[in-house]
Parts: structure tokens; sequence; C-alpha cells
């Protein structure tokens, strides 16, 4: 059931339209199916799947509006389903913030779904599991790691003609190997639409030899220094990355509650503020990370720039705030691309006198948002660089820094490599500032 | 974590068709008044248990335990004048655990019919069995008594769900307007409800029949001077608790004043969401033009509402045994706290430092009467005088420090999450010498008093963290002399706990916790309480967080 065609999905939601007595009506069908195999200590500790669909449907009065859900789709239910949405809905406040629903729209069709995805078997998980545990086993090392993969369809339909659809497949592998004693960790992480491309045994390989060699780690006094940040410390854990697009938002700014805030009112749209190399865009055809291409609203996911050589070009603006300030509204994308060069990290480790090479960065949390300060520490592998080599592991560090310092700091950007659907380069960045040691392994 | 669900926890308003529910459950929106029809009968549910015990033990279980659960939640959100979203969540299912030769599966169903039970139970074997061809050491449990038909009821006044929603709107509305009335340009609320109806049962003959409640308010104030450009926020100082609707019913035997300039107020078992939001709304403003902290040592004095979650990151997460063991080394992290490092005689913290863990303290989010592996709940002594004394522990895990009974400690977030060992109510023991708020402040000569939540992080084995709060006073020569801020501390565990000097005695001892604290691969959350009364560090490293951008 989890997985519905396009035309079985459309079908449920002609129906549950035609049931509507309201005013307005949309509806969604969300299916997923999910499987993982964890493992630590180099044994399978659990493993696990799950499937649903389920329907949303939201009725509307004039302002009035109400949601309501099931996960049965026979007429009764259905019918029942639209019912209870427009008893909430009658009973609801206006919604002073009400929008009207969106007509017909066109989306683009980026290739998001990958058969052998949808097909992994737990035998398949086992194996991988098993590969990347064989490997740490036979170098004496202990790996922790997790394999998930999903399929998922969303579709919309609305009483104003909108009609949407999208498939699509993903599998996240992580592993953190360590050594027995304790004294050594490396990590290694990867995502894909298509499992064929996941090489787990290879990921599991690079975080081994981290941890291999991030044993007899020195101490170096904190301060600010040159870093080669791995896309892994820029978007994994809500990372330095994700974070600044997420606070890329026009309200927050608008009402003088973020860093894009202007003195005085409004925000700083077309503004540089960032380093004249840094352009980042969304593209949800990207092959390479292909994405969403409608919002929660049904809106189309488009080619955005959000930052074009240090300008800030687009910001987040709801279909409520885009109304209000008569701009066209923005649709959020499931993933971000940072443009890149072609250095790899090694090449970039070549070209360094003296730096940290970063693998990730750990419990970050915003410290002020006024200037988008965050804290965190590094972790799974931390490395002195000198000369152009990798001259010995170094203890971990708690960061204190703002991506927006970071960005205006950056001395040479990486090849892209997809991470967490987004497609991110590694980063040289001058004068980052780690402001304490860590004992923590 | 996508964007939906980041702005859902800053209580921002969600896209349109975005299923407004609390992160990491599903649950399907419900009439609220369905959150009070009763659906689970003990009975009937005996004899589901029964079909999916049976079917695990034909299959090949040598153990097995079955979670039928109803899962209800209620969330409120609101802004300035209007209501941003209403949901009311139930989510109902079963899971059911088994032993097969010596490897956990775990398997969970919608299907709750005795024919689904015993497919769910068939499943979590056939997985079980798979998972062994990989496994070393097979699964020891400590041994485990049955009960019986027993029950356990969260000892509240009045249901949460029994509150009409038009009277919940209407308090976080006033609320707000307390808020906007005081100065604040912008202030957002929230509500948070839970209700837990879990019927547990096992191989061992436990048939535990519980009814779980939780309820959390809070808010964020913010205020703007609009020519600098500058803004500050100041959030709630209430608490998550155990509790109904009688937590929000202000009584004046629970308000504690706090220090003597601050005007804080502290709450103990029921919460004063209008006195705070405008008191919030002051402290905001005031927060604009306040002195930017010089860095340096300080003797800090901590209030138990910022001290909570400073124990449990602390001292909270590095003694679960699965982080300690490296079950958690991928995600969350694992332990400085090892065998090892315990054996070694150590101090954690300084003699005054006494933590217990604790199941059973009424008011708490963790109180339960039983866990979720069917084991009775209790209390028992983590931290002994500055000493590590013992770890929180699962029964699959007890073996392994060489003791024989579980914690009472393992939880799963829902019927459809594989249940794991999660933290227990880790808390602070009062000072046993008489010792208020102000007469600690009158011993110290430059030092910061610290209230609230702020920004909490720690190292992923617990060694080094940087807390801050939401507001922040100076203290020189024994008095409060004004509001500081950019104000956080960096410190080391073990430097920090043994820089403990003294904590007040039990009459300022209250309640703090963490509604929706994140752990294991699945991500699950679960909710958990800390006590403590106000408690003194000397000599923290504190830093200034202030920076220019652009």
């Amino acid at each position: 059931m989890a997985l519905l065609s396009r035309d079985e999905a459309q079908a449920i939601l002609k129906k549950v339209l035609s049931f509507s007595k309201a005013d307005e009506c949309e509806a969604a069908l969300n299916g997923r199916t999910r499987g993982n195999v964890r493992y630590a200590r180099n044994a399978v500790s659990t493993a696990g799947g799950s499937d649903n669909v389920s329907l949303v449907v939201q009725s509307r009065f004039g302002k009035r509006s109400g949601v309501a859900t099931c996960n049965q789709f026979d007429d009764e239910t259905l019918r029942r389903c639209v019912q209870r949405a427009e008893e909430i809905a009658r009973l609801a406040p206006e919604d002073p913030e009400y929008m009207p629903l969106l007509g017909p729209q066109q989306y683009l069709s980026p290739a998001t779904f990958a058969p052998a995805t949808a097909a992994i078997s737990p035998d398949l998980r086992a194996r991988m599991a098993a590969d990347s545990i064989a490997h740490c086993e036979g170098r004496k090392l202990t790996a922790a790691g997790y394999l998930e993969d999903g399929t998922r369809f969303t579709a919309m339909r609305n009483s104003k003609g909108l009609e949407a659809f999208q498939q699509s497949t993903t599998v996240d592998f992580s592993v953190t190997v360590r050594t027995p004693d304790g004294a050594g960790s490396g990590y290694a992480v990867a995502d894909y639409t298509d499992v064929a491309q996941l090489d787990a045994k290879a990921l599991t390989k690079v975080a081994a030899d981290k941890a291999a060699g991030s044993l007899g780690a020195k101490a170096i006094e904190p301060g600010k220094y040159t870093v080669i940040l791995e896309p892994a410390a820029l978007v994994s854990d809500e990372g330095m990355f994700n974070r600044l697009m997420y606070a890329l938002d026009a309200r927050e700014a608008d009402e003088g509650r973020s860093f894009l805030s202007k003195k005085g009112g409004g925000n700083r749209l077309g503004e540089k503020l960032f380093d004249e190399r840094v352009t980042i865009y969304s593209d949800p055809l990207n092959t390479q990370a292909p994405g969403d291409v409608f919002d929660g609203d049904g809106l189309p996911v488009k080619k955005m720039t959000w930052i074009e050589k240090g300008v800030v070009k687009n910001v987040y603006y709801s279909r409520f705030w885009a109304d209000k300030n008569k701009r066209a509204p923005t649709a959020f994308p499931s993933g971000f691309i940072m443009e890149g060069g072609t250095q790899s990290v090694q090449d970039m480790i070549k070209s360094t006198k003296k730096g940290i090479l970063v693998t990730r960065l750990w419990y970050i949390r915003d410290v002020d948002p006024q200037s988008l300060l965050l804290t965190g520490l590094t972790r799974d592998g931390t490395f002195y660089i000198e000369n152009g080599k990798i001259k010995h592991p170094i203890k971990n560090m708690r960061f204190n820094e703002s991506p927006i310092i970071m960005l205006n700091n950056v001395e040479a950007i990486g090849r892209p490599q997809r991470l967490g659907g987004n497609l991110i380069p590694p980063l040289k960045i001058r004068d980052f500032t780690f402001t304490s040691l860590s004992d923590a392994v | 974590m996508k964007r939906r669900d980041f702005v859902g926890l800053t209580g921002l308003a969600a896209g349109a068709l975005f299923l407004p529910s609390f992160p990491g459950f599903g649950g399907t929106l419900v009439d609220p008044a369905r959150l009070l029809e009763p659906v689970m009968d003990a009975g009937v549910n005996k004899r589901l248990a029964d079909a999916a015990l049976n079917a695990a033990k034909s299959a090949g279980a040598t153990y097995a335990d079955v979670r039928i659960g109803r899962y209800l939640n209620q969330s409120v959100f609101t802004r300035e004048k209007q209501v941003q979203n209403i949901a009311s969540t139930e989510s109902f299912g079963a899971g059911v655990r088994v032993l097969a030769n010596g490897t956990w599966g775990f398997a969970a169903t919608n299907t709750v019919t005795e024919a689904g039970m015993a497919k769910a139970a068939q499943l979590a074997v056939q997985i079980a069995k798979a998972n062994a061809k990989v496994q070393k050491e097979p699964v020891k449990l400590a041994p485990q008594k049955g009960y019986g038909e027993v029950s356990w009821k969260t000892p509240i006044q009045q249901n949460a769900f029994e509150v009409p929603i038009a009277q919940k709107v209407e308090l976080l509305l006033a609320a707000n307007a307390k808020a906007l009335d005081n100065g604040a340009n912008y202030v957002n609320s929230a509500l948070f409800q839970v209700n837990e109806q879990k019927y547990f049962a096992s191989t061992d003959g436990s048939y535990i029949d519980q009814d779980v409640h939780r309820i959390w308010p809070t808010f964020g104030v913010t205020a703007i001077d609009k020519q600098s450009g500058k803004f500050r926020s100041r959030e709630a100082l209430s608490s998550p608790m155990g509790m109904g609707y009688e937590y929000m019913v202000p009584k004046a035997a629970d308000k504690i004043a706090g220090p003597a300039g601050t005007g804080l107020i502290g709450y103990k078992n029921s919460y004063d969401i209008l006195e705070d939001a405008a008191l919030a709304a002051k402290q905001a403003k005031e927060k604009l033009t306040a002195k930017s902290v010089t860095p340096g040592k300080y003797d800090l004095v901590l209030d138990p509402n910022h001290l909570g979650l400073t124990i449990h990151e602390s001292v909270g997460h590095a003694t679960e045994l699965d982080r300690v063991l490296g079950y958690e080394a991928n995600y969350a992290g694992t332990s400085f706290a090892t065998l090892e490092w315990k054996k070694q005689g150590k101090p954690y913290g300084s003699k005054v430092v006494n933590i217990v863990a604790d199941k059973l303290q009424p008011n708490t989010l963790g109180a339960v009467g039983y866990d979720d592996e069917g084991v009775k709940t209790k209390q028992w002594d983590i931290i002994r005088e500055g000493m590590l004394v013992d770890y929180q522990k699962t029964r699959d895990q007890a073996h392994i420090v060489g003791q024989n009974e579980s914690d009472g400690c393992c939880y799963a977030q829902s019927w459809q999450d594989v249940q794991f060992q999660r933290m227990a109510n880790v808390s602070l023991k009062p000072g046993t010498q008489k010792l208020s708020v102000d007469d600690m402040i009158k011993g110290v000569d430059k030092g910061i008093y610290i209230a609230g939540r702020g920004s909490f992080s720690i190292d992923q084995q617990r060694y080094n963290f940087q807390f801050g709060g939401t507001v922040f006073y100076a203290i020189e020569k024994g008095k409060i002399a004004g509001m500081l801020e950019d104000v956080a501390y960096q410190a080391n565990t073990q430097e920090f706990w043994n820089s403990c000097a003294a904590t007040c005695d039990e009459s300022d001892y209250r309640l703090m916790g963490s509604f929706f604290d994140g752990k294991g691969q699945p991500s699950q959350v679960s909710a958990v309480s800390h006590g403590s009364s106000t408690t003194r560090f000397n000599g923290v490293n504190v830093i200034n967080t202030a920076r220019k951008v652009g």
C-alpha cells in the first residue's frame, strides 16, 4: 500500500474532492517505506522497517480552515475524513494570514526515483553492515554505523485544479570507526538517490583510516586557525551551512529579528554580505542531487539563486508574507548547491602552509541569532596541516563562529559533493575561531 | 532535520499541508473530543497481547514482550494576537519485541487484532533469526519476575485534554497580551500536552496497564531596538512537567522569590504564565541595554531552571550505560565515564555533589510505575559525595557491569519504535544545611547569576561544554549588580562539578526538564526531568559571545 502510482494516488484524491462541500478543499497523500540496519561494537544491534500512507485533507469556508487525516482509503473513511475537516473548519477562527489555494501549476520532473533503492532488501542492508564490520575487524578497529533507505511519494490535488505528484528514493549511510582503546575515531557519511552509487566498504575504509590516523592526538592552543572543512563538517548534524540557509527568512528579517534585518527597518536583500566567490542556488533538476519539485502549498520549486557572488539575491517569502510585500512567493527547496571548483580535499591540503583539517562538527547550537554565532565541536578526525601535509592528529576543539564571518573568510572552495540532499564543496577558511580544547575522542 | 521540522520546533508557522505533529511522532489528526474517548481496555489488550506472545513462542522466541500503545498529543501554537496552529493527534498500534537465537527482533503493526499481533510477532522472530547470523554474543537478560495484572497512572488532578481548547487559547493569548503590554515586539507561545496509554505484556507473566500524562507551556518574547537593529529574546521560565492541567493554575505556595534585585520568580509545581510573560517582556527590553560581559573567571550561581539542562548534558547522558559501552558511537556519542574511568576512583565532583536517578519522583516527566520492558521503577544513586557509583541500565546491560537487575529506564517514544535505554530523571540533591539564594549570593565577590534556557552544546564524550541562559545578572561584593548580556560559560564536566561549592536547601528545590530529548538511529525523543536547588560553582570560565558581522 505504501507506494502508489500517480494514477492510483490521484484517483483517491479525486474521490476525496468529490466528497467536499467546502468553499475550497485541498488533499495530499504521503506514502513512505523505510528500512534500516544499525550496528555497534562490530555487531548488528537493531534492524527495522516501516511503511505508511496518510491522507491529509484541508477544508475551507471563507477564511476558516480545518485539517483532518486518515490512513485508510475506503469510501466511508474518506468521506468521514472530509466531513471532519469541514466540521473543524466551521468551528475555527478566521485565519488572518489566509491565502487562497493555488490553481494549476507546472512542475519539473527530475530523476528522483531509483528502482534499485526502492528494491533494497533486509539482506542487502545486512550484507552492507557485515562488509563494514568485516573491514574494521580485519584492522582490529570497532565500527558503529547506520544505513537507512526510503522510498516516498507525495501527491496533491485541490478544488482549484492543482495537481501534483512526485516519487523519490534516498539511501543514507554513516559510520564511525574507533580504535579499541578509544583513543582514535573516524567518520564517513554519504547519501544517494540510487543505492548503486553507495560503497559502504569504501566509506568504512575512509572512516577507519581516519580512526587509525588519529591515534596520539596532540593538543594545540585554541585560537584562530585556517581550516579545511570537509562537507560533513558543513552539513551533517544541522551544520553551519544548513543553519545559514534556514536563516534566510524574509519575515524574520522584516520583523527586525534576523541577521538580515536592516537598521531602521526592512531587510538586507540585494546587499553583498559574503565573499564574492560564494554562490549558492537550488535546482531540483541537478542530476547528482535532484530535489523536490513542489512545497507543502503546491508551489513549484524551480531553479533559484539565493546568494550570487556574495550578494543575497533571494530570501524565503511565504505566500502570506510575499502577498503582503507584493513579491513573488518562494518555494523552499529540499537541498542547496554551493558552487565550487575542481580541487579535492587532498589538493587543498597541499596548498596549505599551516591549518587544520576538520572531518565533522558536532552539537551545533545557536549562541546569538543577531550575528548567527554558532558553537559546536570538532569530532572523529581532526588533523594539523603543515607545509602541505597532514603533520599529526590533534585533540578536538570547540568553535564559536558565525557562518557569515566564515563565508567572508574564504581562502579556497573545492569540488562539491552530495550530502544531505545538498551539493557542498569542502571550504578552506582563514581565521576560524576555536575557543577551547576538548578531551573527547 | 528538514526545514519544516526546524521551523516547527522554533515555534514558527509551518506550511499548509505539513502535518502538524510533535517531532518524532506520527499520529492521525483527530477531533479533540476523541482524546477523551476510552479505547484501551485491559481485558481486550490482554487477549491481544497473549496472541502475540504465543505466536512469538511458537515461532521460536525464548522471550517476548508486547506494547499496545495509544499515544495522544495536543499542541497549541500562537503568536501575538493570533492562533497559528492547533493539532490533536492519536497514534494507536502495537510493537512486539522478541529474543530468538540470542538476538533481538522487533516488528510493529497498527492492525491490532489477534491475527495482526501474531503476524507482527512472527515477523519479529524472523528478523531476530536473520540478525542472529551476524551476532557474536547472545543477549543476556537480567532476571525479571512477572507482576501479574497491575496498573499505574500519573497522579494528575486535571486531565489537560478535558480543558476546552478555547480556554487554552485564551490563556496563551492573554500571556501574549501581557508581553505586548509590557513592551515586547513579538511573542510566540505554545502548549504541549501528552497522554501515553500503554499496555505492556511479557512472557515473564506481566500485564501492565499505564496512563502517563505530561504538559509543557512555553513562550519566547522578543524586544527590538529598531534604530540600532539590536534584538533580544527572553524564554519562559516554565518547566515541562509530568502533571495535568493543574500545572497551569498558579498557586502562591509554588512561587519562590528569585535573588533580591532581579524580580525573578521561581515556579515549583504550578506556573503563572501571565506573570512570567509580563516580566519576560520587561527583561527582554532591559537586555537591549544590558552591559556586555567582560570575559574571565567568575563564580556562577545557577538557578534550577538553568542548572537542569547542565545536569542533563554533563551527568545524565554521560552515565547512560549504552553510551558508555559504545552503542551510540555513530550518533549521540560515547562517554568519558567508562568502566575503566570509574575504577580509577577519580572524583566526578566535589563532596557536595550527590546525584540521583529517579523514576518515581512525583510530577517528573520520567515518572512511571514500570518501564517499557516491564521493570518496576526505582530511585538509585549515580554520584555519591562526588564519586560515580552507578550507571543507568536496561535488562540486557545489567550483566555487563556485574549486576543482576535493570534500573527500569527502558523507553520507546511510540508503539512503532523499539524500546532502548533512556535517561531516568537525574537530579542534584539539595544541600542539607539551611541556605537561601540570597544568603548564597552574599558570599560571592565576583560572580554571575544565570536563569533559564539558552544555548547548550557539549562534546560527544561529555567533557567540554558551553552553556548560555536566558537572563544573566552580575554579582558584585555579595549583591546583584545589574543585568549582563553575551554570557556563556565553558567548562570541562569534571572540573565544573569539582568546583561545586554549595547548593541551596530543599526549600529552593525545583524541577526543569527536556520534553524532546533525542537519541538513537532512527532518532527517538524522550521526556526527562532534572531537579535541583540553586547551586554555586567557583571560578568558571565565562566568554563574551557578541560578534560584529557585516
